[in-house]
């Protein structure tokens, strides 16, 4: 038995509640991952310092603390993997950046195929990856049961394991520490973060955004930027754009703490079980998406039960486990399944969302190229093809053959 | 140590179990917990980072401290000691707050039941018993789950078993509480039994539905936090009164009583009428005052104003006293080896929260009380708060005393978590409960923070200076106690993990030894060995070979299929199909495709008319459900009033394909009646025919350029049609295919699978298909897609036919298509296309692919490198139907 460790301790100070003043530079509404790293980025990389990050309720608790924290680039589109991929590459310096533990731990992320399609689509991602200079690996099925001796990798199974696709450099993090290690930076170089800050309107000087009212105020801003995933469409309403997003619930669970059996992610879309092993030693599982729209966060009880029956299926040893804590997040999804990040129709206002179930992994990417964007007042390049509109002239990013279940 | 009579326990049953390798004795009746207990067991476990020593604080669900493995019997990790229910041969093992899983085959059976009732109530103490007994006598289906092995009886509860209309359930946890009155409950039915009977299922599942839910639920009692609170010995006072009145054990021999409110009194006189000597009862109210309680036969009751400021212990680590500071200031440690505390009560709203309901704190009862319940959710007894008046609590929720390390001072015993840890993460910034709890892993716990969860909140508004009445507690997250993953898995095991479905003449396929392929659900016969060994590439050439140049005959089943009635049926699929429709004619078939809102091909088939209202339509085989669930949505959401019903008749059904030039002269020979003649019966119609006594339905359509007639039967007698098949094609060397001939059959055409040779990417104009979208047609669900930039623009990526320039190499299916002379090595490398198939044809006498390429329409004759594993192999665009290309094989010879 291997003994627990208590986690590495955190910083002694993260950051404090700012009470917000009349105006800033740039206003960034949800307090989330992205909205964090965006503030953090656009303080460091671009010295806009004069900023409120505003959340509505507390800091990263939307989907931020409740995602199942995987983190991999191995995207099919050039788009995808550049986004990924960039944003790969800062969770491989995060902690240096940050100057605090995220528990960023590249345990590399199988995706695992159990027919000929699977194989078809997992190969060519394999070597789109492979030509895009994303990590990637096809691995046969004597590999997979090699890596993941507890997977039941024989044939002895409703959808026997043909083979995964494997990126070593994938991996999980500790999502309360990203964002709070984000919070943290972005305080320290003189961003305002205010909780319980619920913006109610827009306020408007033409085709101009120049603020917003607040249930604390109005606040003016030279520059707008939403960043409040599924709720993104309700602010954009105020402003009268329709966001082409839907909202959906994403459940996830976790075991008790056991010990290590598993070291390596493992997902699969066909049967619909991705699941982990977090540093405590608790299994965290995702289930599939509930095809009702909605922002509740919760989800539906059948979904669980499916889920336990697959995950039991490909993991036998997972027989005995206990379901500890059920919950589910919102995502929010584009018909393409890809995100949509860049200007809003109106001047000096940006919109960053629909990142579905991509959202956590590309946090130091998203932050990165919208702060970029934001300072700049001109598309990043890496987000450049994920502009809203893209749905008017049509040159969609479809991912659902990536992304539609997995994480 | 166990007393000589009380306790609901069977003292002429006695049983023996094991923990850590000892024999404990005990009786039936017993939990673990309780056998501990008198076995004088008192450090049970180790605390999960520290490593100190804990013992038992609860007897019940709030336990933190005491979690096993269960060894014996079916196994399971983490389970609280004090809700094993013990029985003769039982085997546990402590644990240090973290499990391990039994790499075993779990053997275990688990099941799950449906039940609608008028009221549920969960709960089977008095207040429980009490609302389910009024709801039966008021008529209507009633419900009461009770977690433990009897619900409540004796004076002044009424008697309810079999009342007419009640179901009682015990040893029955309701976990979760659903939206619309569901509600899901596990019901551990042989978990306390030595031998289960071998046709039990372990545990079950009860999925409920009930009008009104009614929580019954009662209180966890709430601890205090001081230095050293987790010293085994320091427990609960209700739990050590719950020792000796359910089991008639005595959980130390000399007890220190802490507490906040009217109870502990009451603690400290059953406590001492068990003849545990009471050394001191601990006020901890302000105003209280010291004085002598009238007593019990053992004496009376020392009680004095003060809090526990800390513990002493022995060398074991077990507690030997309590450090009580007194009003005046004064301390002393007074000798005991039970510390019971009592910090009040929370009562048991889990559930309720579970679904929208809110509590909020009330200062009167000292609790979160709930303030706003879900619709149809009624609160009674403890779980509403009604305690309160009796007690009197004042809230205490941590002493940090003079001298106390807060780093000892435990909130959260199973995360070894402490005053400390919550002073770091309000000095970090920390000022909401959420964050608290995720910088702390304060009631994150197996326990999900029964016991840490309220006592956190209460220590953190005190650190912030604000009133409780500003305090939430963290949201609670089903299940209220933890649950099997095999328990929620059910009976969706092994192979019924998914549904496996198979043709009607799966049995013929699997007596000839066709190889399967998983096709969504369906088990597919992926080709047939003609021999044992015979490899997929050999049978694959021998079957093309046949269909060719004689005839095949494939299972096409499992393809799914629509019937759709209704006056409106042409109107709704001119609508849904990008091509017109409603002028098929009776007796014609017309293939078409159907595109998503974006104007990417989302599936295609055929459509048949059976008569002016009466249609079929076929989808692939991985489709037929999302095409059903598109067709409704659209006819539900969009167009309700278009007259039209849609049925899911795949199963109803049995086809066989009879492919190649011979096969007219099969399906003249099982179907006399039917005039097979190209000019009776044309490509793209269907007639009636029997086939023997068999009505059947043939289409003359075809998925591999060759002549071919589609059969369809009803599906039951699939079989048998096959067989007819089969002998009637002897003369011509019938030759059965599966899906890799039909792939291979299809590719050398260059007709597209869906979702193969398209990835959500591609319009019918990128496969060639510009005449499959109608110009005509007003609207239909893609069309606006179809005006957009994209769709114009020049360098889409479109269907072209590949084969190696040498002839001969291989070609991998997801080979990406890289420009001859770019190096590999200088990543990003960019990327024109991709392969979607790719097949050794003997027709063509080489390999040859199917890929989607950048302004592929324009590049026919060029070369490319195909990139399969970083190594590019030369390959030639040609067109995409490199077999026939004008068509001359459909109507056969």
């Amino acid at each position: 038995m291997n003994e627990p460790e208590r986690l590495p301790n955190l910083p002694e100070f993260l950051w404090a509640d700012a009470e917000p003043k009349s105006a800033y530079d740039v206003i960034i509404i949800g307090g989330g991952g992205h909205g964090l790293a965006t503030a953090y980025y656009l303080a460091k990389n671009h010295g806009i310092t004069n900023v409120a990050v505003l959340e509505r309720g507390w800091l990263g608790g939307g989907n931020m603390a409740r995602n199942t924290t995987i983190i991999r680039s191995n995207y099919l589109w050039d788009e995808s993997a550049a986004i990924y991929e960039h944003s790969l590459k800062l969770w491989e310096g995060l902690e240096d950046d940050l100057g605090c533990e995220v528990l960023f731990s590249q345990r590399g992320v199988l995706n695992l195929a159990h027919n000929l399609g699977d194989v078809r689509e997992a190969k060519r991602r394999v070597n789109a990856n492979q030509l895009n200079g994303v990590d990637a690996e096809w691995l046969t099925t004597e590999e997979v049961r090699k890596l993941v001796p507890i997977l039941n990798a024989s044939d002895d199974v409703r959808y026997p394991v043909w083979g995964a696709t494997f990126q070593p450099r994938a991996g999980i993090a500790k999502h309360d520490w990203v964002a709070w290690g984000y919070a943290r930076g972005a305080h320290a170089m003189g961003v305002d973060i205010v909780q319980g800050c619920e913006v109610l309107d827009f306020v408007t000087d033409g085709n101009r955004v120049v603020g917003v009212e607040t249930n604390r105020g109005r606040i003016n801003a030279g520059r707008t930027a939403l960043c409040a995933a599924g709720h993104s469409s309700g602010l954009a309403a105020k402003l009268g754009v329709r966001l082409p997003v839907q909202s959906h619930p994403l459940q996830a669970l976790v075991s008790e703490l056991l010990d290590q059996v598993l070291d390596t992610v493992v997902m699969s879309n066909t049967v619909h079980v991705y699941v982990s092993q977090a540093h405590k030693g608790e299994l965290v599982m995702g289930a599939g998406i509930d095809s009702y729209i909605g922002y509740g966060q919760r989800g539906s009880f059948p979904v669980i039960e499916h889920q336990m029956a697959a995950a039991i299926e490909l993991f036998p040893i997972f027989a005995r486990a206990h379901v500890l804590r059920t919950w589910a997040g919102i995502v929010d999804v584009c018909p393409d399944a890809s995100p949509i990040v860049g200007h809003l129709p109106l001047d000096n206002a940006f919109i960053n969302c629909g990142w579905g179930t991509g959202g956590f992994k590309a946090t130091p990417g998203v932050g990165w190229v919208y702060a970029d964007t934001i300072a700049h007042d001109r598309p990043h390049e890496l987000g450049e093809p994920f502009a809203l509109t893209r749905f008017e002239h049509g040159s969609l990013i479809d991912e659902h053959g990536a992304a539609a279940v997995a994480h | 140590m166990r007393l000589s009579s009380g306790g609901d326990i069977f003292r002429d049953r006695p049983l023996t179990i094991s923990f850590d390798g000892r024999d404990l004795g005990g009786f039936e009746g017993d939990t673990l917990a309780s056998i501990l207990v008198a076995n004088g067991v008192r450090v049970c476990a180790r605390s999960i980072y520290a490593g100190r020593p804990r013992g038992l604080m609860s007897s019940g669900s709030e336990e933190a401290n005491v979690f096993v493995q269960v060894v014996s019997g079916a196994g399971e990790p983490m389970v609280r000691a004090t809700e094993i229910e013990a029985y003769d041969g039982l085997v546990t093992e402590s644990l240090a707050s973290k499990g391990r899983l039994l790499d075993l085959p779990d053997t275990s059976r688990y099941d799950k039941r449906f039940i609608h009732v008028e009221t549920l109530v969960v709960g089977g103490g008095r207040s429980g018993v009490a609302a389910a007994a009024e709801a039966a006598r008021a008529g209507g289906r009633v419900l009461l789950v009770h977690d433990r092995a009897t619900i409540a009886r004796g004076e002044g509860v009424e008697s309810v078993v079999g009342m007419g209309g009640l179901t009682i359930l015990t040893r029955t946890t309701a976990t979760g509480l659903h939206e619309h009155g569901y509600v899901v409950a596990v019901e551990r039915r042989t978990d306390h039994l030595a031998v289960p009977p071998e046709t039990w299922s372990r545990q079950r599942l009860w999925n409920i539905r009930a009008n009104e839910i009614v929580l019954a639920t009662g209180a966890h009692e709430r601890p205090i936090a001081f230095a050293g609170n987790d010293v085994p010995g320091v427990m609960l006072a209700a739990s050590a009164v719950d020792y000796v009145t359910r089991f008639g054990v005595r959980p130390g021999r000399r007890a220190v009583v802490f507490g906040c409110h009217d109870g502990v009194v009451d603690a400290a006189r059953a406590l001492a009428e068990a003849g545990v000597e009471i050394a001191r009862v601990v006020d901890a109210r302000p105003w209280a005052a010291d004085e002598v309680k009238q007593g019990t036969e053992e004496g009376s009751l020392d009680v004095r104003a003060g809090v526990v400021i800390g513990t002493a212990s022995l060398p074991d680590g077990t507690l030997s006293g309590a450090v009580i500071q007194a009003r005046d200031g004064s301390v002393e440690t007074v000798a005991c080896d039970l510390l019971a505390v009592s910090g009040g009560w929370n009562p048991a709203l889990q559930l309720l929260t579970h679904t929208g309901g809110r509590t909020r704190w009330a200062d009167e009862a000292a609790a979160f009380v709930p303030s706003q319940r879900p619709q149809h959710v009624r609160v009674v007894g403890k779980a509403s708060g009604e305690f309160a008046a009796a007690l009197r609590p004042e809230p205490l929720f941590c002493v940090d005393g003079p001298g106390s390390d807060p780093a000892d001072i435990f909130l959260d015993l199973q995360r070894d978590a402490t005053l400390a840890d919550l002073r770091r993460a309000v000095a970090a910034g920390m000022r909401s409960v959420e964050h608290v709890k995720r910088f702390t892993t304060i009631s994150t716990a197996a326990d999900q923070g029964r016991s840490s969860s309220v006592l956190t909140v209460g220590v953190l508004c005190q650190e912030l200076g604000v009133p409780m009445t500003e305090g939430v507690t963290t949201t609670y997250r089903p299940p209220y106690t933890p649950l099997t993953f095999a328990l929620l898995a059910g009976r969706d095991r092994g192979y019924l993990a998914d549904p496996e479905r198979v043709s009607p003449i799966q049995d013929w396929h699997v007596a000839h030894g066709a190889a399967f392929e998983d096709v969504g659900q369906w088990k597919r016969p992926w080709y047939f060995p003609a021999y044992d060994g015979e490899s997929l590439h050999d049978a694959v050439a021998r079957e093309c070979a046949a269909t060719r140049s004689s005839v095949g005959m494939m299972d096409a089943s499992t393809l799914g299929k629509i019937e759709m009635y209704g006056p409106d049926v042409g109107e709704f699929l001119d609508r849904i199909y990008t091509n017109l429709m409603s002028t098929l004619a009776v007796g014609k078939v017309r293939y078409g495709v159907m595109a998503a809102v974006d104007g990417m091909v989302l599936d295609d088939g055929t459509v048949a008319r059976l008569s002016d209202n009466r249609w079929i339509l076929t989808t692939t085989t991985g489709n037929a459900a999302k095409v059903l669930d598109w067709l409704e949505e659209w006819l539900q959401t969009e167009w309700p009033d278009l007259d039209v019903r849609c049925t899911s008749v795949t199963e109803h059904w049995a086809t066989v394909a009879v492919v190649g030039p011979r096969s007219r002269e099969v399906v003249a020979a099982i179907a006399p009646g039917l005039d097979v003649s190209n000019e009776a019966f044309g490509f793209m119609e269907w007639r009636d025919a029997m086939v023997g006594d068999c009505a059947a339905r043939v289409m003359r359509i075809s998925f591999s350029g060759e002549l071919a007639f589609e059969v369809n039967v009803d599906g039951w007698r699939g079989q048998a049609l096959w067989e007819v098949i089969y002998e009637a094609g002897q003369p011509y060397g019938i030759t059965p295919y599966g899906t890799e001939t039909m792939h291979v059959l299809r590719a050398e055409k260059g007709y597209p699978i869906m979702g193969q040779d398209t990835d959500g990417t591609v319009i019918p104009q990128d496969l060639g298909m510009s005449w499959v979208v109608s110009k005509k047609k007003p609207d239909f669900v893609g069309k606006r897609s179809y005006s957009r930039a994209d769709a114009a623009r020049e360098g889409r990526k479109q269907l072209v036919g590949l084969i190696p320039s040498d002839g001969s190499s291989p070609l991998m299916e997801g080979a990406q298509l890289v420009e001859t002379g770019v190096d590999l090595t200088r990543v990003p490398v960019p990327m024109v296309g991709h392969v979607t198939s790719a097949y050794d044809s003997v027709s063509l006498g080489s390999p040859f692919a199917l890929a989607l390429l950048a302004d592929g329409a324009n590049r026919h004759g060029e070369e490319l490198q195909a990139v399969d594993e970083l190594v590019g192999t030369r390959v030639r665009v040609t067109s995409p139907v490199p077999y026939d290309p004008e068509g001359a094989r459909r109507d056969g010879n």
